[in-house]
Protein backbone atom coordinates (compact mmCIF):
# COMPACT_ATOMS: atom_id res chain seq x y z
CA UNK A 1 0.00 0.00 0.00
CA UNK A 2 2.61 2.20 0.37
CA UNK A 3 1.72 5.85 0.98
CA UNK A 4 -1.78 4.63 1.75
CA UNK A 5 -3.54 3.59 5.07
CA UNK A 6 -1.73 3.04 7.93
CA UNK A 7 -0.20 -0.06 8.95
CA UNK A 8 -2.53 -0.49 12.10
CA UNK A 9 -5.46 -0.23 9.84
CA UNK A 10 -5.72 -3.88 8.58
CA UNK A 11 -5.47 -5.91 11.39
CA UNK A 12 -8.51 -3.69 12.96
CA UNK A 13 -10.37 -4.62 9.97
CA UNK A 14 -9.84 -8.10 9.73
CA UNK A 15 -10.31 -8.39 13.69
CA UNK A 16 -14.04 -6.43 13.26
CA UNK A 17 -14.89 -8.32 10.56
CA UNK A 18 -13.55 -11.59 12.45
CA UNK A 19 -15.79 -10.45 15.51
CA UNK A 20 -19.33 -9.36 13.06
CA UNK A 21 -18.61 -13.47 11.34
CA UNK A 22 -19.19 -14.82 14.92
CA UNK A 23 -21.51 -12.41 16.16
CA UNK A 24 -23.39 -13.71 13.08
CA UNK A 25 -23.55 -17.04 13.76
CA UNK A 26 -23.80 -17.14 17.16
CA UNK A 27 -27.51 -17.80 17.62
CA UNK A 28 -27.30 -20.48 15.09
CA UNK A 29 -24.52 -21.91 18.18
CA UNK A 30 -26.85 -21.42 20.37
CA UNK A 31 -29.63 -23.24 18.21
CA UNK A 32 -27.39 -26.05 18.26
CA UNK A 33 -26.55 -26.50 21.61
CA UNK A 34 -30.10 -26.36 23.04
CA UNK A 35 -30.99 -29.42 20.38
CA UNK A 36 -28.29 -31.21 22.17
CA UNK A 37 -30.36 -31.25 25.38
CA UNK A 38 -32.53 -33.85 26.72
CA UNK A 39 -34.95 -31.80 29.18
CA UNK A 40 -37.74 -30.34 27.09
CA UNK A 41 -37.19 -26.76 28.34
CA UNK A 42 -34.04 -25.11 27.68
CA UNK A 43 -31.92 -24.06 30.29
CA UNK A 44 -28.46 -23.90 30.21
CA UNK A 45 -25.58 -25.34 31.08
CA UNK A 46 -27.34 -28.31 29.57
CA UNK A 47 -27.88 -30.71 32.49
CA UNK A 48 -28.00 -33.85 30.29
CA UNK A 49 -26.75 -33.66 26.70
CA UNK A 50 -28.35 -36.28 24.52
CA UNK A 51 -29.31 -36.74 20.65
CA UNK A 52 -32.67 -38.16 21.57
CA UNK A 53 -34.40 -35.05 19.65
CA UNK A 54 -32.60 -35.47 16.55
CA UNK A 55 -33.55 -39.46 16.67
CA UNK A 56 -37.09 -38.11 17.18
CA UNK A 57 -37.50 -35.21 14.67
CA UNK A 58 -36.29 -37.77 11.81
CA UNK A 59 -38.86 -40.32 12.81
CA UNK A 60 -41.60 -37.93 12.45
CA UNK A 61 -43.63 -38.36 9.82
CA UNK A 62 -45.11 -35.00 9.72
CA UNK A 63 -41.18 -33.48 9.58
CA UNK A 64 -40.10 -35.69 6.20
CA UNK A 65 -43.14 -34.16 4.92
CA UNK A 66 -42.82 -30.50 5.66
CA UNK A 67 -39.41 -31.09 4.48
CA UNK A 68 -40.40 -32.84 0.94
CA UNK A 69 -42.64 -30.25 1.21
CA UNK A 70 -40.07 -27.41 0.68
CA UNK A 71 -38.05 -29.26 -1.47
CA UNK A 72 -40.83 -29.34 -3.72
CA UNK A 73 -41.22 -25.75 -3.42
CA UNK A 74 -37.49 -24.97 -4.19
CA UNK A 75 -36.72 -27.29 -6.54
CA UNK A 76 -39.89 -26.09 -8.89
CA UNK A 77 -38.86 -22.46 -8.38
CA UNK A 78 -35.92 -22.89 -9.14
CA UNK A 79 -36.49 -24.52 -12.16
CA UNK A 80 -38.83 -21.86 -13.53
CA UNK A 81 -36.82 -19.12 -12.29
CA UNK A 82 -33.68 -20.08 -14.03
CA UNK A 83 -35.28 -20.09 -17.42
CA UNK A 84 -37.14 -16.79 -16.93
CA UNK A 85 -34.03 -15.56 -15.20
CA UNK A 86 -32.00 -16.15 -17.61
CA UNK A 87 -33.87 -14.13 -20.52
CA UNK A 88 -34.66 -11.57 -18.19
CA UNK A 89 -30.80 -11.25 -17.31
CA UNK A 90 -30.16 -11.13 -21.48
CA UNK A 91 -32.76 -8.03 -21.63
CA UNK A 92 -31.11 -7.03 -18.73
CA UNK A 93 -27.07 -6.22 -19.21
CA UNK A 94 -26.90 -8.00 -23.10
CA UNK A 95 -29.05 -6.13 -25.27
CA UNK A 96 -29.24 -2.47 -25.78
CA UNK A 97 -33.21 -1.99 -26.16
CA UNK A 98 -35.38 1.38 -25.70
CA UNK A 99 -37.25 1.25 -22.91
CA UNK A 100 -34.32 -1.20 -20.90
CA UNK A 101 -33.81 1.36 -18.09
CA UNK A 102 -37.60 1.06 -17.19
CA UNK A 103 -37.54 -2.73 -17.34
CA UNK A 104 -33.95 -2.51 -15.01
CA UNK A 105 -36.15 -1.03 -12.53
CA UNK A 106 -39.30 -2.62 -12.91
CA UNK A 107 -37.54 -5.99 -12.45
CA UNK A 108 -35.44 -4.32 -9.20
CA UNK A 109 -39.36 -3.23 -7.46
CA UNK A 110 -40.45 -6.50 -6.12
CA UNK A 111 -36.87 -6.57 -4.72
CA UNK A 112 -37.02 -3.33 -2.84
CA UNK A 113 -40.61 -5.02 -0.99
CA UNK A 114 -41.60 -5.77 2.30
CA UNK A 115 -41.96 -9.23 1.62
CA UNK A 116 -45.13 -9.47 4.21
CA UNK A 117 -47.08 -6.77 2.08
CA UNK A 118 -46.00 -9.16 -1.01
CA UNK A 119 -47.39 -12.27 1.15
CA UNK A 120 -50.82 -10.78 2.18
CA UNK A 121 -51.29 -8.75 -1.47
CA UNK A 122 -50.63 -12.42 -3.39
CA UNK A 123 -53.17 -13.92 -0.56
CA UNK A 124 -55.76 -11.29 -1.81
CA UNK A 125 -55.10 -11.90 -5.41
CA UNK A 126 -55.55 -15.24 -4.78
CA UNK A 127 -58.42 -15.12 -3.53
CA UNK A 128 -60.27 -12.77 -5.80
CA UNK A 129 -59.37 -15.00 -8.22
CA UNK A 130 -60.71 -18.22 -6.44
CA UNK A 131 -57.62 -20.00 -6.03
CA UNK A 132 -57.02 -22.39 -3.10
CA UNK A 133 -54.06 -22.01 -1.96
CA UNK A 134 -51.68 -24.61 -1.64
CA UNK A 135 -48.13 -25.26 -2.43
CA UNK A 136 -48.10 -24.74 -6.33
CA UNK A 137 -49.61 -20.78 -4.97
CA UNK A 138 -46.54 -20.75 -2.65
CA UNK A 139 -44.10 -21.75 -5.89
CA UNK A 140 -45.95 -19.11 -7.73
CA UNK A 141 -45.44 -16.42 -4.58
CA UNK A 142 -41.74 -17.26 -4.24
CA UNK A 143 -41.46 -16.51 -7.90
CA UNK A 144 -42.20 -12.59 -7.51
CA UNK A 145 -39.72 -12.30 -5.12
CA UNK A 146 -36.69 -14.77 -6.50
CA UNK A 147 -37.09 -13.99 -10.34
CA UNK A 148 -35.46 -10.69 -9.82
CA UNK A 149 -33.07 -11.77 -7.59
CA UNK A 150 -31.97 -14.18 -10.02
CA UNK A 151 -32.18 -12.59 -12.90
CA UNK A 152 -29.90 -9.27 -11.31
CA UNK A 153 -27.33 -12.60 -10.33
CA UNK A 154 -27.11 -13.70 -13.81
CA UNK A 155 -27.17 -10.14 -15.70
CA UNK A 156 -23.99 -9.59 -13.22
CA UNK A 157 -22.62 -12.40 -15.57
CA UNK A 158 -24.17 -10.99 -18.46
CA UNK A 159 -22.49 -7.58 -18.66
CA UNK A 160 -19.27 -9.46 -18.61
CA UNK A 161 -20.24 -11.28 -21.78
CA UNK A 162 -18.60 -10.06 -25.21
CA UNK A 163 -21.15 -9.46 -27.86
CA UNK A 164 -18.44 -9.84 -31.31
CA UNK A 165 -18.87 -13.82 -29.59
CA UNK A 166 -22.65 -14.54 -30.72
CA UNK A 167 -22.21 -11.70 -33.62
CA UNK A 168 -18.75 -14.40 -34.99
CA UNK A 169 -20.92 -17.36 -34.15
CA UNK A 170 -23.56 -16.06 -36.11
CA UNK A 171 -21.42 -14.83 -38.98
CA UNK A 172 -20.32 -18.23 -39.41
CA UNK A 173 -24.31 -19.51 -39.96
CA UNK A 174 -25.16 -20.66 -37.06
CA UNK A 175 -29.12 -20.32 -36.27
CA UNK A 176 -30.15 -18.39 -33.26
CA UNK A 177 -30.74 -21.18 -31.27
CA UNK A 178 -27.37 -22.55 -31.81
CA UNK A 179 -25.73 -19.76 -30.93
CA UNK A 180 -27.97 -19.96 -27.78
CA UNK A 181 -26.83 -23.25 -26.89
CA UNK A 182 -23.45 -22.95 -27.99
CA UNK A 183 -22.07 -19.82 -26.88
CA UNK A 184 -24.38 -17.91 -24.66
CA UNK A 185 -25.56 -20.69 -22.58
CA UNK A 186 -21.78 -22.37 -21.96
CA UNK A 187 -20.59 -18.64 -21.69
CA UNK A 188 -23.43 -17.53 -18.79
CA UNK A 189 -23.00 -20.72 -16.66
CA UNK A 190 -21.53 -19.90 -13.66
CA UNK A 191 -24.18 -17.12 -13.21
CA UNK A 192 -26.92 -19.11 -14.22
CA UNK A 193 -25.13 -21.67 -11.83
CA UNK A 194 -25.06 -19.21 -9.12
CA UNK A 195 -28.34 -17.94 -9.94
CA UNK A 196 -29.73 -21.51 -9.34
CA UNK A 197 -28.27 -21.92 -6.14
CA UNK A 198 -29.39 -18.08 -5.12
CA UNK A 199 -33.36 -19.53 -5.90
CA UNK A 200 -32.88 -22.76 -4.59
CA UNK A 201 -31.85 -21.66 -1.05
CA UNK A 202 -33.81 -18.39 -0.77
CA UNK A 203 -37.19 -20.78 -1.22
CA UNK A 204 -36.25 -23.13 1.02
CA UNK A 205 -35.27 -20.53 3.84
CA UNK A 206 -38.25 -17.99 2.84
CA UNK A 207 -40.97 -17.57 5.38
CA UNK A 208 -43.17 -14.25 5.11
CA UNK A 209 -43.92 -15.37 1.51
CA UNK A 210 -45.30 -18.98 2.76
CA UNK A 211 -47.05 -18.02 5.21
CA UNK A 212 -49.55 -16.35 3.51
CA UNK A 213 -49.72 -18.70 0.62
CA UNK A 214 -48.94 -21.90 1.68
CA UNK A 215 -52.70 -22.41 2.53
CA UNK A 216 -53.07 -26.12 4.16
CA UNK A 217 -49.35 -27.55 3.08
CA UNK A 218 -47.17 -26.05 5.27
CA UNK A 219 -43.34 -25.61 4.92
CA UNK A 220 -40.09 -25.81 7.33
CA UNK A 221 -40.09 -22.45 8.04
CA UNK A 222 -43.44 -21.89 8.94
CA UNK A 223 -43.80 -24.96 11.28
CA UNK A 224 -40.84 -23.83 12.99
CA UNK A 225 -42.41 -20.24 13.79
CA UNK A 226 -45.54 -22.00 14.66
CA UNK A 227 -43.58 -24.16 16.94
CA UNK A 228 -41.90 -21.29 18.41
CA UNK A 229 -44.75 -19.17 19.33
CA UNK A 230 -46.34 -21.97 21.18
CA UNK A 231 -44.79 -25.55 21.44
CA UNK A 232 -41.33 -25.23 21.95
CA UNK A 233 -39.36 -28.50 22.07
CA UNK A 234 -35.51 -29.12 21.42
CA UNK A 235 -37.25 -30.49 18.02
CA UNK A 236 -37.07 -26.77 16.94
CA UNK A 237 -33.59 -26.09 17.21
CA UNK A 238 -32.70 -29.73 15.94
CA UNK A 239 -34.66 -28.78 12.90
CA UNK A 240 -33.71 -25.27 12.46
CA UNK A 241 -30.08 -26.53 12.95
CA UNK A 242 -30.89 -29.27 10.15
CA UNK A 243 -32.30 -26.79 7.66
CA UNK A 244 -28.91 -24.45 8.40
CA UNK A 245 -26.58 -27.36 7.96
CA UNK A 246 -28.66 -28.22 4.37
CA UNK A 247 -28.20 -24.73 3.35
CA UNK A 248 -24.41 -24.70 4.31
CA UNK A 249 -23.27 -27.93 2.12
CA UNK A 250 -25.49 -26.66 -0.71
CA UNK A 251 -23.28 -23.16 -0.25
CA UNK A 252 -20.41 -24.71 0.34
CA UNK A 253 -20.70 -27.57 -2.76
CA UNK A 254 -21.83 -25.55 -4.87
CA UNK A 255 -19.04 -22.85 -4.64
CA UNK A 256 -16.65 -25.95 -4.98
CA UNK A 257 -17.93 -26.74 -7.89
CA UNK A 258 -17.45 -23.60 -9.42
CA UNK A 259 -14.21 -22.62 -8.16
CA UNK A 260 -13.81 -26.49 -9.79
CA UNK A 261 -15.19 -25.57 -13.34
CA UNK A 262 -13.01 -22.23 -13.10
CA UNK A 263 -9.87 -24.07 -12.35
CA UNK A 264 -10.56 -27.11 -15.07
CA UNK A 265 -11.16 -24.23 -17.74
CA UNK A 266 -8.24 -22.23 -16.64
CA UNK A 267 -5.73 -25.25 -16.94
CA UNK B 1 -45.92 -3.14 -21.88
CA UNK B 2 -47.58 -2.32 -25.48
CA UNK B 3 -46.44 1.24 -24.91
CA UNK B 4 -43.40 0.67 -24.17
CA UNK B 5 -42.95 -1.52 -27.83
CA UNK B 6 -44.47 1.41 -29.82
CA UNK B 7 -42.80 4.14 -27.87
CA UNK B 8 -39.41 2.73 -28.61
CA UNK B 9 -37.24 3.86 -31.52
CA UNK B 10 -35.60 1.22 -33.67
CA UNK B 11 -32.51 -0.14 -31.48
CA UNK B 12 -29.40 -0.10 -32.95
CA UNK B 13 -28.73 -2.97 -35.88
CA UNK B 14 -26.76 -5.27 -33.27
CA UNK B 15 -29.36 -5.98 -30.94
CA UNK B 16 -32.10 -6.69 -33.83
CA UNK B 17 -31.42 -9.99 -35.93
CA UNK B 18 -35.00 -11.25 -36.14
CA UNK B 19 -37.86 -9.44 -37.86
CA UNK B 20 -40.74 -8.14 -35.27
CA UNK B 21 -39.66 -6.77 -31.50
CA UNK B 22 -35.89 -5.64 -30.42
CA UNK B 23 -34.36 -9.14 -29.08
CA UNK B 24 -33.87 -7.31 -25.85
CA UNK B 25 -37.64 -6.22 -24.93
CA UNK B 26 -38.67 -10.19 -26.45
CA UNK B 27 -36.42 -11.60 -23.28
CA UNK B 28 -37.75 -9.25 -21.10
CA UNK B 29 -41.63 -10.63 -21.88
CA UNK B 30 -41.54 -13.70 -19.76
CA UNK B 31 -40.39 -11.58 -16.17
CA UNK B 32 -42.53 -9.04 -17.40
CA UNK B 33 -45.46 -11.12 -17.92
CA UNK B 34 -44.92 -12.71 -14.84
CA UNK B 35 -44.79 -9.58 -12.60
CA UNK B 36 -47.32 -7.84 -14.53
CA UNK B 37 -49.76 -11.12 -12.95
CA UNK B 38 -47.77 -11.71 -9.69
CA UNK B 39 -46.94 -7.89 -8.87
CA UNK B 40 -48.60 -5.39 -10.22
CA UNK B 41 -52.27 -6.94 -10.28
CA UNK B 42 -51.88 -7.84 -6.70
CA UNK B 43 -50.69 -4.55 -5.75
CA UNK B 44 -53.74 -3.04 -8.32
CA UNK B 45 -55.83 -5.99 -6.39
CA UNK B 46 -54.89 -4.07 -2.67
CA UNK B 47 -55.71 -0.80 -4.01
CA UNK B 48 -59.03 -1.88 -4.98
CA UNK B 49 -59.43 -3.45 -1.35
CA UNK B 50 -58.75 -0.61 0.64
CA UNK B 51 -61.91 1.33 -0.78
CA UNK B 52 -64.33 -1.54 0.59
CA UNK B 53 -66.81 -1.42 3.01
CA UNK B 54 -64.72 -2.52 6.33
CA UNK B 55 -65.22 -6.36 6.79
CA UNK B 56 -66.35 -7.16 3.86
CA UNK B 57 -64.87 -9.37 1.36
CA UNK B 58 -66.39 -8.41 -1.73
CA UNK B 59 -64.54 -6.69 -4.19
CA UNK B 60 -67.36 -5.67 -6.03
CA UNK B 61 -69.42 -3.14 -3.66
CA UNK B 62 -69.88 1.22 -3.12
CA UNK B 63 -66.34 2.24 -2.91
CA UNK B 64 -65.69 3.90 0.61
CA UNK B 65 -63.22 5.96 2.27
CA UNK B 66 -64.40 4.83 5.70
CA UNK B 67 -60.51 2.56 6.03
CA UNK B 68 -58.89 5.69 5.44
CA UNK B 69 -60.55 7.41 7.76
CA UNK B 70 -60.85 4.83 10.44
CA UNK B 71 -56.64 4.74 10.39
CA UNK B 72 -56.46 8.20 10.92
CA UNK B 73 -58.65 8.20 13.75
CA UNK B 74 -57.02 5.74 15.67
CA UNK B 75 -53.41 5.35 16.45
CA UNK B 76 -51.94 3.65 13.89
CA UNK B 77 -49.95 6.64 13.05
CA UNK B 78 -47.65 5.20 15.92
CA UNK B 79 -46.85 1.92 14.38
CA UNK B 80 -45.74 3.67 11.50
CA UNK B 81 -43.60 5.81 13.41
CA UNK B 82 -41.90 2.73 15.20
CA UNK B 83 -41.57 1.10 11.63
CA UNK B 84 -40.00 4.19 10.45
CA UNK B 85 -37.59 5.10 13.47
CA UNK B 86 -36.40 1.26 13.77
CA UNK B 87 -35.95 0.93 10.41
CA UNK B 88 -33.73 4.16 9.94
CA UNK B 89 -31.73 3.79 12.95
CA UNK B 90 -31.16 -0.24 11.57
CA UNK B 91 -30.01 1.71 8.54
CA UNK B 92 -27.39 4.22 10.98
CA UNK B 93 -26.13 1.07 12.67
CA UNK B 94 -25.76 -0.85 9.78
CA UNK B 95 -23.95 1.62 7.49
CA UNK B 96 -21.20 2.00 10.64
CA UNK B 97 -21.05 -2.06 11.19
CA UNK B 98 -20.58 -2.70 7.56
CA UNK B 99 -18.49 0.22 6.32
CA UNK B 100 -15.13 -1.60 7.92
CA UNK B 101 -15.96 -5.06 6.37
CA UNK B 102 -17.11 -3.82 2.93
CA UNK B 103 -14.02 -1.72 2.58
CA UNK B 104 -11.57 -5.03 3.59
CA UNK B 105 -13.51 -6.98 0.73
CA UNK B 106 -13.35 -4.60 -1.88
CA UNK B 107 -9.48 -4.06 -0.64
CA UNK B 108 -7.72 -5.86 2.35
CA UNK B 109 -8.95 -8.88 1.83
CA UNK B 110 -7.68 -10.35 -1.35
CA UNK B 111 -7.87 -14.10 -2.32
CA UNK B 112 -9.66 -14.26 1.18
CA UNK B 113 -13.15 -12.24 0.45
CA UNK B 114 -14.41 -15.04 -1.77
CA UNK B 115 -14.36 -17.41 1.70
CA UNK B 116 -15.54 -13.88 3.99
CA UNK B 117 -18.54 -13.41 1.19
CA UNK B 118 -19.46 -16.91 1.33
CA UNK B 119 -19.68 -16.45 5.22
CA UNK B 120 -22.12 -13.74 5.02
CA UNK B 121 -23.97 -15.20 2.51
CA UNK B 122 -24.47 -18.05 4.05
CA UNK B 123 -27.29 -16.76 7.06
CA UNK B 124 -29.33 -15.02 4.01
CA UNK B 125 -30.82 -18.79 3.12
CA UNK B 126 -31.74 -19.48 6.99
CA UNK B 127 -35.18 -18.44 7.86
CA UNK B 128 -34.76 -15.34 9.93
CA UNK B 129 -37.13 -16.98 12.46
CA UNK B 130 -34.74 -19.59 12.72
CA UNK B 131 -31.95 -17.53 13.65
CA UNK B 132 -33.74 -14.83 15.78
CA UNK B 133 -35.10 -17.62 17.96
CA UNK B 134 -31.35 -18.06 18.10
CA UNK B 135 -31.16 -15.01 19.95
CA UNK B 136 -34.24 -15.78 21.82
CA UNK B 137 -31.97 -18.96 22.77
CA UNK B 138 -28.73 -17.13 23.93
CA UNK B 139 -30.63 -14.57 25.90
CA UNK B 140 -33.55 -15.48 27.46
CA UNK B 141 -33.58 -15.77 31.26
CA UNK B 142 -31.70 -19.84 31.75
CA UNK B 143 -30.06 -19.22 28.57
CA UNK B 144 -26.34 -19.40 27.18
CA UNK B 145 -25.55 -15.94 28.16
CA UNK B 146 -27.37 -15.27 31.12
CA UNK B 147 -27.22 -19.38 32.35
CA UNK B 148 -23.36 -19.00 32.08
CA UNK B 149 -22.77 -15.76 34.09
CA UNK B 150 -25.13 -17.46 36.93
CA UNK B 151 -22.81 -20.92 37.14
CA UNK B 152 -19.74 -18.67 36.93
CA UNK B 153 -20.49 -15.69 38.59
CA UNK B 154 -23.73 -16.94 40.78
CA UNK B 155 -25.25 -13.38 39.76
CA UNK B 156 -28.51 -13.56 38.15
CA UNK B 157 -29.11 -10.85 35.62
CA UNK B 158 -32.54 -9.67 33.92
CA UNK B 159 -32.91 -11.20 30.41
CA UNK B 160 -32.79 -7.69 27.67
CA UNK B 161 -35.15 -9.69 25.41
CA UNK B 162 -38.80 -8.09 24.70
CA UNK B 163 -37.80 -4.76 24.78
CA UNK B 164 -37.58 -1.99 21.83
CA UNK B 165 -33.93 -1.60 21.19
CA UNK B 166 -33.79 -5.47 20.98
CA UNK B 167 -36.30 -5.07 18.03
CA UNK B 168 -33.36 -2.91 16.53
CA UNK B 169 -31.26 -5.40 17.44
CA UNK B 170 -32.96 -7.98 15.36
CA UNK B 171 -33.26 -5.90 12.11
CA UNK B 172 -29.03 -5.07 12.37
CA UNK B 173 -28.81 -8.61 12.80
CA UNK B 174 -31.09 -9.92 9.74
CA UNK B 175 -30.39 -7.13 7.60
CA UNK B 176 -26.66 -6.90 7.63
CA UNK B 177 -26.04 -8.57 4.31
CA UNK B 178 -28.45 -6.42 2.94
CA UNK B 179 -26.34 -3.08 3.50
CA UNK B 180 -23.22 -5.22 3.21
CA UNK B 181 -23.26 -6.20 -0.44
CA UNK B 182 -24.29 -3.23 -1.91
CA UNK B 183 -22.07 -0.88 0.27
CA UNK B 184 -18.88 -3.54 -1.18
CA UNK B 185 -20.03 -3.28 -4.52
CA UNK B 186 -20.26 0.77 -3.93
CA UNK B 187 -16.31 0.75 -2.79
CA UNK B 188 -15.05 -1.58 -5.57
CA UNK B 189 -16.12 1.15 -8.15
CA UNK B 190 -13.45 3.41 -6.30
CA UNK B 191 -10.40 3.24 -8.33
CA UNK B 192 -7.16 2.38 -6.19
CA UNK B 193 -4.96 4.58 -8.50
CA UNK B 194 -7.24 7.33 -7.51
CA UNK B 195 -7.43 6.80 -3.51
CA UNK B 196 -3.29 6.46 -4.00
CA UNK B 197 -3.60 9.74 -5.91
CA UNK B 198 -5.07 11.32 -3.08
CA UNK B 199 -2.47 9.84 -0.54
CA UNK B 200 0.17 11.23 -2.61
CA UNK B 201 -0.92 14.04 -2.87
CA UNK B 202 -0.75 14.47 0.90
CA UNK B 203 -4.15 13.89 1.92
CA UNK B 204 -4.72 12.79 5.06
CA UNK B 205 -6.73 8.99 5.53
CA UNK B 206 -9.99 11.27 6.74
CA UNK B 207 -9.71 13.56 3.67
CA UNK B 208 -9.53 10.28 1.13
CA UNK B 209 -12.15 9.05 3.18
CA UNK B 210 -14.28 12.28 2.76
CA UNK B 211 -13.13 13.30 -0.51
CA UNK B 212 -12.62 10.46 -2.54
CA UNK B 213 -13.70 6.97 -1.00
CA UNK B 214 -17.29 8.22 0.10
CA UNK B 215 -18.47 9.83 -2.73
CA UNK B 216 -17.36 7.21 -5.04
CA UNK B 217 -18.86 4.47 -3.38
CA UNK B 218 -22.04 6.31 -2.42
CA UNK B 219 -23.74 4.83 -5.41
CA UNK B 220 -23.64 1.47 -3.41
CA UNK B 221 -24.16 2.48 0.18
CA UNK B 222 -27.22 4.49 -1.06
CA UNK B 223 -28.47 1.51 -2.34
CA UNK B 224 -27.96 -0.78 0.55
CA UNK B 225 -29.60 2.00 2.69
CA UNK B 226 -32.35 2.16 0.71
CA UNK B 227 -33.02 -1.86 0.32
CA UNK B 228 -32.03 -1.57 3.90
CA UNK B 229 -34.85 0.87 4.69
CA UNK B 230 -37.54 -0.85 3.16
CA UNK B 231 -37.27 -4.21 4.11
CA UNK B 232 -36.84 -2.64 7.53
CA UNK B 233 -39.55 -0.93 7.10
CA UNK B 234 -41.49 -4.13 6.58
CA UNK B 235 -40.18 -5.63 9.49
CA UNK B 236 -42.14 -8.26 11.79
CA UNK B 237 -40.20 -10.86 12.66
CA UNK B 238 -37.76 -9.05 14.87
CA UNK B 239 -41.13 -7.18 16.51
CA UNK B 240 -42.86 -10.79 17.30
CA UNK B 241 -39.68 -12.81 18.23
CA UNK B 242 -37.24 -10.50 19.62
CA UNK B 243 -39.40 -7.70 20.91
CA UNK B 244 -41.99 -10.29 23.10
CA UNK B 245 -44.82 -7.91 20.99
CA UNK B 246 -43.51 -4.57 23.32
CA UNK B 247 -44.09 -2.54 20.25
CA UNK B 248 -46.61 -3.34 17.31
CA UNK B 249 -44.69 -2.31 14.02
CA UNK B 250 -46.83 -1.28 11.18
CA UNK B 251 -46.55 -4.62 9.13
CA UNK B 252 -47.94 -6.49 12.34
CA UNK B 253 -50.71 -4.34 12.13
CA UNK B 254 -51.41 -5.04 8.41
CA UNK B 255 -51.00 -8.63 9.49
CA UNK B 256 -53.59 -8.59 12.27
CA UNK B 257 -55.77 -6.88 10.13
CA UNK B 258 -55.67 -9.79 7.56
CA UNK B 259 -55.91 -12.71 9.79
CA UNK B 260 -56.99 -12.06 13.71
CA UNK B 261 -59.43 -8.97 12.64
CA UNK B 262 -60.50 -10.87 9.28
CA UNK B 263 -61.15 -6.85 8.09
CA UNK B 264 -58.88 -7.26 4.89
CA UNK B 265 -60.33 -3.58 3.71
CA UNK B 266 -58.41 -1.91 6.91
CA UNK B 267 -55.49 -4.24 6.36
CA UNK B 268 -55.35 -3.06 2.42
CA UNK B 269 -55.59 0.48 3.35
CA UNK B 270 -52.70 -0.04 5.72
CA UNK B 271 -50.44 -1.26 3.16
CA UNK B 272 -51.20 1.14 0.39
CA UNK B 273 -50.19 3.51 2.76
CA UNK B 274 -46.89 1.57 3.58
CA UNK B 275 -46.49 1.09 -0.12
CA UNK B 276 -46.71 4.83 -0.92
CA UNK B 277 -43.75 5.77 1.62
CA UNK B 278 -41.95 2.98 0.16
CA UNK B 279 -42.94 3.07 -3.60
CA UNK B 280 -42.17 7.04 -3.38
CA UNK B 281 -38.81 6.08 -1.83
CA UNK B 282 -37.68 3.66 -4.06
CA UNK B 283 -38.62 5.41 -7.26
CA UNK B 284 -37.34 8.68 -6.06
CA UNK B 285 -33.30 7.53 -5.44
CA UNK B 286 -32.92 4.92 -8.05
CA UNK B 287 -33.70 7.37 -10.71
CA UNK B 288 -30.68 8.54 -9.72
CA UNK B 289 -28.66 5.90 -10.48
CA UNK B 290 -27.23 4.04 -13.50
CA UNK B 291 -27.49 0.55 -12.95
CA UNK B 292 -25.30 -0.59 -15.68
CA UNK B 293 -22.41 1.48 -13.87
CA UNK B 294 -23.20 0.08 -10.02
CA UNK B 295 -23.57 -4.21 -11.76
CA UNK B 296 -21.60 -4.01 -14.74
CA UNK B 297 -18.31 -2.00 -13.09
CA UNK B 298 -17.88 -0.84 -16.25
Amino acid sequence: MGAGPRRWVKPLIVAWTAAVCFFLYLPVAAGALASLSQSRYFTFPIAKWSTSWWGKTFDSIQIRELIETSIIIALVVTAISVVLAFFGALAFARYQWSGRTIYQRIVLLPIFFPQSVLGLALLLWFNALGLTLSWQTAVFAHLIWIVPVATLVIAIQAYSFDPALEEAATDLGATRWQVLKEVTLPVLWPGIFSGALFSFLLSWGNFPLSLFTTGADSTVPEYLYAKMVAGYTPGVPVLGTVSTLGAAVLLLGGYGLVMLGRRARGA
Amino acid sequence: MAALAERGAPPSARSRTGPGLPVGLRYSLPVLTLLAIGFAAPLAAVIAFSFVEPRSFDLWSEPTLANYSTIFEQTFYRSFLWSLFFAAATVLLLALICYPIAYGLARLFGRWSNLVTLIFVLPLFISENVRLYGWVLFLIKGGVLLGSVKTLTGIELTSVLFTPPMIVFGMVYVYLPFMLFPMTLGLSMVPREVTEAAFDLGASRWQVFREVELPLAMPGIVIGALLTFVLGVGAIAEAKVLGGQSVIPIAHDIEIAFTYAQNWPLGAALSVLLMLVVGLLVLLVLRRFDLDRILGRR
